[in-house]
């Protein structure tokens, strides 16, 4: 990881969104709901993003919004790679019609637009709150990853260290355990980053049509009110681009950290020999520079 | 002497540039001669191949070419320095002149284009004044000259079996008439039987069009079989060159000696099959002296403090070993 | 064809999968919405639409849970998908019916043209890694981690306004009829230019990523040098070798996210107020129209279906191996 610059620039970030999500709501200087006199302000040293329609201060707003975006993104991920860790890795290791069976299910969810199905159930559920949201994102955003794992397990289910443990008689559980999961840390790690990332998303998302955390704050419900208070038509531009602004951050953050990832799993994508004035190409191997001067530069930079 | 048609002076290859980079072929000659097979023998990762991609600056990233000449005699008498050219230069020169049958020939072709698309476009793209009916035919007749039927010509890769994939590639080789043709282990992934028709064809189709060859294989017996002059890469470096009559009869390197004890002879007396102990040297860190000192069965004290180069003897023998007083460093 | 037989059945068992789940799924509603209903229009139900309703909900106690399956497959099999609470008494196929073509017209095609042009991005950038083309990777990162409706917004609050060319919302100007006359295609036209800019914008970044990793994954495979090795023009080995074999991990990637692509697109309908399937599914969600959004679930999921089946269908055509000829 240190040899990676992107990886490490997006775990720098997500460590900055995971501290603002605990201290988030007692940095925020007003509480996000409090109403003031200050209609629609825009930013200014007292309003940092402005103000709402109701005088609330947008700034605290999006800063006690981080903790429900870091926690639905970080609950939902974990039970939608759990879910695709079991269905995947069993589908993978399974031979005949029970492997098949879990693999047409993954397929099943993997087609069935993903956001559609959330709102139906959301929107069908007595209550909604954060928890009730990651879950619901968790338990129909497993299937991708369950793919990828299916099809990593079954490679590695007939590589010789397996078939030799195989033969040697050893349990089920403990090849899975021992001699396959280890080989998969990467792409479940890195299927658990794209899949907070939808989370994420999805749970902003539904915060804009209007599904949320009854009497919370995410950065969807800021771009909700926003959305249907006209904070456009007024002009309020301060009112939706700082949560869009960080949703784009976040989002890059974890991007970045399943770039480390790709590179590290797929070496091809690697960049180790970039140096100034050599362009590394397929079909012309590089000549370098026959001046001695500059070859010895080459040797000693 | 022959008219030579491609030298190599003082080719060094890299893997990366910079620090951290290794050489994985380092210093060498070689001279093919018009019409000669010339062999390259060594175990895997000697740099036979590396050297093949790296002259043809053919080698896929982090590869580099660090230094050296390769130099190319065209049929008008002009010469010219393939690591030099301009990229448009050598796009021309490449399969008109040179052309290379790639190790496995499974990958070499393109799986989503018909066979004919694959033969036809390297005409096109040489010659774009032939008409597509010109084209059709010469691929026709390519095919027939490795010894596939013609009917093939609209297959697609993946209905060929293993054997005629690389028939395909000899005979794309062919398409130009070209001078030179550069073959990487190219019957390795076959079983022996194809891998000696093949070799035979070959043989056959360069007594008939007169191209010369540079052969590389890990399989010395093949070599001595089938090439004029062998060339034995170790760790990199040309340790041996001979007519492989000689090389045959008097390996003078005792690492040439080990290659031809590893695989059994077809004809001729027989060897003892004892292989070479121990394995090729990680290239990250060559041991001092001869980089062979450290497996050979004969090194003496000076071979773990000086490098022998290559050096030539009175009758013609080239060979880098303190065993023999050809050599200097 | 046997290939593509075998698709058409997993995609029949998916369609099977939605349906069962929207039949479930309403169970879980507290109380009785129905009721609730007739109360508010006050008895000018006819009892057959009132029987269609409580059939969708499942909310007929006397019958066992089979037979009430039964009876709702039946109905959706019928084409009657129940009575929208919100355009109430208009049938939810008819309230479906109207913003269906928007969405194909709007969603789908910039869907496509996205994939397309996303995808001779990203072979481009691929191609020409080690260059000036990498600078862009962070940049498309970046916009594709942001929402389609928040680049919506700003999309609106940069170029609309009073004098503007793009009209901030609607899908044609207000006092027209629908109908086939220039004018009326031209005001759609411009009416579409700015939901449809948004979605490329948001949807290419993705594509140029995944088919630039694709590309410089395959740029390294032996036919590709061989390429390099003929001589051929760069054009040449760039298009007929290295991308040409990119597209069909990239083609197959397109069906699997069309999924994950619609839920984000849809989305952008509502910040335009363009009058599709996204915006009913935000009016149903503010109104708790539980029938019209179960029918928008449904057909989404089939118009997903469709364009998976014709993604297998180009697939098909584009990978000469899944061909079974003799």
């Amino acid at each position: 990881m240190r040899t990676n610059p992107k990886a490490l620039t997006g775990l720098v970030a997500l460590g900055f969104f995971a501290l603002m999500a605990v201290v988030g709501p007692w940095l925020a200087p007003f509480d996000p709901s409090e109403r003031s006199s200050a209609l629609l302000q825009p930013p200014s040293a007292e309003h940092w993003f402005g103000t709402t329609h109701l005088g609330q201060d947008i700034f605290s707003q999006v800063l006690a919004g981080t903790r429900s975006v870091v926690l639905v993104g970080a609950i939902a991920g974990v039970v939608a790679t759990v879910l695709s860790v079991l269905v995947g890795v069993t589908a993978g290791y399974l031979s005949g019609s029970a492997g098949e069976g879990l693999s047409a299910l993954s397929n099943v969810f993997l087609v069935i637009p993903a956001l559609p199905l959330i709102v139906i159930i959301t929107s069908s559920l007595p209550e909604t709150s954060n928890l009730t949201i990651a879950l619901v994102i968790g338990l129909t955003s497993w299937a991708w990853n369950a793919r990828v794992l299916r099809a990593q397990t079954l490679s590695l289910r007939r590589r010789d260290y397996v078939e030799a443990a195989r033969a040697n008689g050893e349990s089920a559980w403990r090849i899975i355990l021992f001699e396959i999961m280890p080989n998969l840390t990467a792409v479940i790690a890195s299927g658990f980053v794209g899949t907070v990332l939808f989370a994420v998303v999805s749970e902003i998302t539904l915060a804009f049509i209007g599904v949320s955390d009854a009497g919370g704050w995410n950065w969807g419900t800021v771009l909700y009110w926003a959305q249907s208070q006209q904070a456009l038509a007024q002009g309020a531009w301060w009112w939706f681009v700082p949560a869009g602004l960080a949703i784009a951050l976040l989002g890059t953050a974890l991007s970045l950290v399943n770039f480390g990832i790709d590179e590290y799993v797929n070496p091809r994508l690697r960049n180790r020999f970039s140096m100034p004035g050599v362009r590394m190409r397929v079909g012309f191997t590089p000549v370098l520079p026959q001046d001695p001067k500059l070859a010895q530069k080459l040797e000693t930079s | 002497m022959k008219e030579r048609i491609l030298e190599v002076r003082g080719l060094n290859v890299d893997y990366g540039a910079g620090p951290g980079s290794v050489r994985a072929v380092r210093d060498v000659d070689l001279t093919l001669h018009r019409g000669e097979v010339l062999g390259l023998a060594g175990e895997s990762g000697s740099g036979k191949s590396t050297l093949a991609y790296g002259m043809t600056r053919l080698l896929p990233p982090p590869g580099v070419v660090a230094s050296g000449e390769v130099l190319y005699h065209l049929q008008d008498g002009t010469t010219v320095d393939l690591l030099r050219i301009r990229d448009a230069e050598l796009r021309r020169l490449r399969w008109s002149e040179i052309a290379i049958v790639f190790q496995g020939a499974i990958n070499s072709l393109n799986p989503v284009q018909r066979i004919s698309t694959q033969l036809v476009d390297v005409i096109k793209a040489h010659s774009p004044k032939t008409s597509p009916r010109a084209r059709q035919d010469r691929a026709r007749e390519l095919l027939e000259l490795v010894g596939i039927a013609a009917d093939r010509l609209h297959s697609y890769p993946h209905q060929l079996s293993g054997g005629m994939r690389q028939r395909v590639m000899i005979a794309m080789a062919l398409a130009l008439d070209p001078r030179v043709v550069v073959m990487d282990e190219p019957t390795t992934a076959l079983d022996v039987v194809v891998q000696r028709q093949i070799l035979r064809t070959l043989v056959d189709l360069r007594e008939r069009l007169g191209f010369s060859v540079v052969f590389i294989t890990h399989d010395l017996s093949l070599l001595v079989e089938f090439s004029d002059r062998i060339a034995i890469m170790y760790a990199g470096q040309v340790v041996e060159e001979a007519a492989s009559a000689d090389l045959y009869r008097s390996p003078l390197h005792p690492y040439s000696d080990g290659l031809l004890r590893s695989f059994p002879a077809l004809k001729g007396e027989k060897r003892e099959l004892t292989g070479i102990p121990g394995s090729p040297p990680d290239l990250r860190s060559m041991p001092a002296g001869c980089a062979f000192h450290p497996r050979c069965p004969r090194a003496l004290d000076v071979c773990g403090d000086r490098v022998p180069l290559l050096g030539q003897s009175r009758d013609g023998r080239s060979v880098a070993c303190w065993l023999h007083p050809v050599a200097v460093g | 064809m046997s290939y593509l037989l075998k698709r058409f059945g997993f995609y029949l068992l998916t369609a099977w999968a939605a349906v069962t789940i929207n039949f479930f799924v309403p169970r879980m509603i507290p109380g009785d919405p129905v009721q609730a209903l007739i109360t508010k229009q006050r008895g000018q139900m006819t009892s057959e639409s009132v029987r269609s309703l409580y059939v969708l909900f499942g909310l007929d106690k006397d019958e066992s849970l089979a037979s009430q399956y039964f009876s709702y497959l039946g109905q959706l099999l019928r084409g009657d998908l129940g009575l929208s609470f919100t355009f109430f008494p208009t049938p939810v196929a008819e309230v479906i019916g109207d913003g269906l073509p928007w969405t194909v017209g709007l969603v789908g095609i910039t869907t496509v043209i996205g994939f397309l042009l996303g995808t001779a991005a990203g072979a481009v950038v691929g191609w020409r890694r080690g260059t000036w083309a990498d600078s862009l990777i962070p940049v498309t990162t970046f916009v594709s981690s942001i929402p389609y409706f928040w680049l919506g917004l700003v999309a609106i609050a940069l170029l609309t306004g009073p004098g503007s060319f793009f009209p901030a919302s609607g899908a044609y100007a207000i006092g027209l009829v629908p109908n086939w006359d220039w004018q009326f295609i031209g005001s759609t036209v411009q009416h579409a230019l700015l939901p449809a800019f948004t979605i490329l914008v948001s949807s290419v970044s993705g594509w140029i990523l995944s088919m630039r990793n694709m590309m410089v994954t395959v740029s390294s495979d032996d036919y590709v040098t061989v390429a390099h090795a003929k001589g051929l023009p760069e054009r040449r080995v760039m298009l007929a070798y290295a991308a040409r074999n990119a597209l069909l991990p990239n083609v197959s990637g397109f069906a699997l996210a069309l999924g994950f692509i619609v839920g984000g697109t849809l989305l952008v309908e509502i910040v335009f107020s363009y009058p599709g399937l996204g915006l009913q599914l935000f009016q149903a969600v503010g109104a708790k129209d539980y029938p019209l959004l179960q029918g928008i679930f449904l057909i989404i999921t089939l118009s997903v279906l469709l364009a998976n089946l014709l993604a297998d269908v180009a697939y098909l055509a584009l990978d000469p191996r899944t061909r079974r000829e003799g």
